[in-house]
């Protein structure tokens, strides 16, 4: 007990529909929040994490497991007695009322006392950067003002833990990438707990503090940025955070035998049959007499501007991507067809489970 | 080439054309005269004349009419009087319009939830069931609610034999069986604005009310009814109207006695045969009703801007 959760899921279960038709949104899901920190839940459309949003928010119930707020249970109290607020998708804002009364809404439905209300409603005004909007309409803002409402208005009531769900994704990339620094500005200025859903890898990996990556109703590995993306504990973390190769090989200690014949290191000693996976950014090109360059041919050149994609194919056709910086002229002087060698960074080839 | 100069050609067509638009809705014009402005000019004239002795009027100028709707002649010392009865049948009347309306909002308003909140194909199904009135006649339907409600009806047949009573309720010929058909009849003019503007409201936007902390009563009145506003209007207008001017229902059961404007009008045209207080009688109601829309419009929009 060092670092206090904000948020704790304990075997969570959510089944929609009843018996042989019933689809487990989310199958026995434990995880930690801690207080104050950015934490995502990236995965795929379906994999649960709107629904696991949804439970700590209390829109919905779990069939099985319990969901604690700062320790306490708070699994079945319904959403209007949380100290929780939600960003959402579509943002929800009131039609019918104005950007400084959708945002001292929560603060009115708390009994807040009026001054207290008038100042904190400026303060969030300010926060956003939307003070001389606050007498509009919602329907007067542009896509990015009506998300900074949104946002205004789910932390005005100061809640324990902010819920996001996939907020920016109705932003174009400008827009994203501003409000991206902007929502972690946010987080480091308030000292909320974020939850934030995405199914973005690229938002995750540049806002959060940690990921929990889900696919199938199941967290599938959590842990920080550098964590999941260096040592992806199975095959769907792996692929679905950035690109990576593939290669299966016959493990014996510390060296791995791949199908091509070609024996590479490996960073952490296992043996028996097992799935490699290296970067192609770890993928470096080689001279072939360089100690343990494996013999490769060009199947494919892909420019990217600052980076090319070398598709090769080692002896036995087992197909590796490297991703080399492209040189000044855009040329980087390679041919498809011609024989090539490539060596893996030392430490970039990792073992996954399935 | 030839495209730009095409519709540049077009363009000059289609300026002419908008200069004369104003041709196209003469039709519209037309039959806006005929058909409003112009009997509604006869009733005003005839207001102003003085009843004939068999009905109809002749062509002296008099305010008599006018005059009629508070004062009656007392026929003895040819004195003016307060016409009382009229003043109960203006009260009653705007009293059971006022009630039905309320009623029907009360009753119409979950109805209209439940329906929009079905899936497509049920509300289809809902929707269908709530206009199925519409295809009987008025009168029918009246009768039938006279049916339901009258002393030997199946109301007081049920009751006495649940035993919940021992002797038949006095509903017919009462205002309590004009309010209860009227609300019957005009039930589904207040679901449909109220579905229509339900139908719109974003759902997502009840569970921001809850994550802000309101209850549900809260969500009720501080998100949903003053987004689904105009299909209360709506609804409301539709229902009130028509209830002020109700003629067929009162009739039916009110028995003749529990009159409403509607079959006070109808009684200067036929047996009272005084055409001029009739159409001032109506002109009265006209005006009444416009008042009272633009008192209720200009209100819900004002408690719009206020928030």
């Amino acid at each position: 007990m060092t670092a206090k959760n904000a948020i704790e899921a304990r075997n969570v279960v959510k089944a929609f529909g009843q018996g042989d038709t019933a689809v487990r949104a989310l199958d026995d899901v434990s995880v930690e929040i801690r207080q104050g920190e950015f934490f995502t839940l990236l995965g795929p459309s379906g994999c649960g994490k709107t629904t696991l949003l949804r439970l700590i928010a209390g829109f919905e119930m779990p069939t099985d497991g319990l969901i604690l707020l700062d320790g306490q249970d708070i699994t079945y109290l319904p959403p209007n007695k949380r100290p929780v607020n939600t960003v959402f998708q579509s943002y929800a804002l009131f039609p019918h009322l104005t950007v400084a009364q959708n945002i001292s809404f929560g603060l009115e439905m708390m009994g807040k006392p009026r001054a207290e209300i008038a100042a904190r409603t400026e303060k969030m005004l300010a926060l956003v950067k939307l003070e001389a909007m606050a007498g509009r309409k919602t329907s007067q803002l542009s896509g990015g003002q009506q998300q900074r409402v949104a946002l205004a208005r789910a932390l005005a009531p100061q809640p324990k833990v902010l819920l996001l769900d996939e907020p920016l994704s109705a932003l174009d990339l400008k827009l994203r990438q501003a409000m991206q620094i902007e929502l972690k500005r946010l987080q480091q200025e308030t000292g909320i707990t974020f939850v934030f859903v995405t199914h973005d890898q690229e938002e995750a990996l540049t806002m959060s503090d940690r990921i929990g990556v889900m696919s199938n109703g199941k967290l599938q590995q959590v842990g920080t940025a550098k964590e999941i993306y260096t040592t992806p504990k199975n095959r769907f973390v792996a692929s679905f955070i950035g690109e990576t190769n593939f290669l299966a090989a016959k493990a014996d200690g510390t060296k791995a035998r791949l199908a091509s014949g070609d024996v590479v290191d490996l960073a952490v000693p296992v043996s028996g049959d097992v799935t490699l996976t290296v970067r192609p950014e770890q993928v470096r090109l080689a001279s072939a007499n360089e100690p343990g360059a494996l013999p490769a041919t060009i199947t494919n050149l892909v420019y990217f501007g600052t980076d090319t994609h070398v598709h090769l194919a080692l002896s036995d056709g087992t197909e590796v991507t490297a991703r080399v910086q492209s040189p000044a002229t855009g040329d980087a002087g390679l041919e498809k067809g011609a024989k090539a060698a490539i060596r893996f960074a030392p430490g970039a080839v990792q073992v996954v489970g399935d | 080439m030839a495209d730009i100069h095409m519709s540049a050609a077009e363009a000059a067509q289609i300026k002419t054309s908008a200069r004369h638009g104003w041709l196209l809705s003469l039709p519209a014009l037309v039959v806006l005269a005929a058909a409003a402005v112009g009997p509604l000019l006869i009733v005003v004239v005839y207001s102003f004349l003085e009843a004939g002795k068999h009905g109809n009027v002749v062509g002296n100028f008099s305010t008599d009419g006018w005059r009629g709707i508070l004062w009656t002649k007392d026929i003895f010392t040819d004195s003016y009087v307060l016409a009382d009865a009229h003043l109960t049948i203006f009260w009653r009347s705007i009293k059971l319009s006022f009630l039905t309306t309320m009623t029907t909002f009360v009753v119409g308003f979950p109805t209209a939830w439940f329906i929009a909140t079905r899936p497509p194909k049920a509300r289809a199904l809902w929707l269908f069931l709530i206009t199925i009135p519409f295809w009987t006649n008025l009168l029918i339907r009246t009768y039938a609610i006279n049916e339901v409600i009258r002393a030997e009806g199946l109301l007081n047949l049920a009751l006495m034999k649940v035993g919940v009573i021992s002797e038949p309720l006095k509903l017919i010929y009462t205002d309590i069986a004009v309010f209860v058909g009227m609300t019957y009849v005009y039930l589904p003019l207040m679901v449909l604005p109220l579905f229509a503007a339900i139908d719109r409201f974003d759902l997502r936007l009840l569970e921001a009310g809850y994550d802000l902390y309101a209850s549900r009563w809260q969500v009720l009145r501080r998100i949903v009814l003053p987004i689904v506003k105009p299909g209360i209007i709506a609804g409301s207008i539709l229902v009130f109207v028509p209830s002020l001017g109700a003629y067929v229902t009162p009739r039916v059961l009110g028995g003749g006695k529990q009159m409403m404007i509607g079959n006070l009008i109808e009684l200067q045209f036929l047996a009272g045969k005084n055409w001029p207080l009739g159409a001032a009688l109506s002109m009265t109601l006209l005006v009444v009703v416009t008042i009272a829309l633009l008192f209720y419009v200009r209100a819900a929009n004002g408690e719009k801007s206020h928030g």
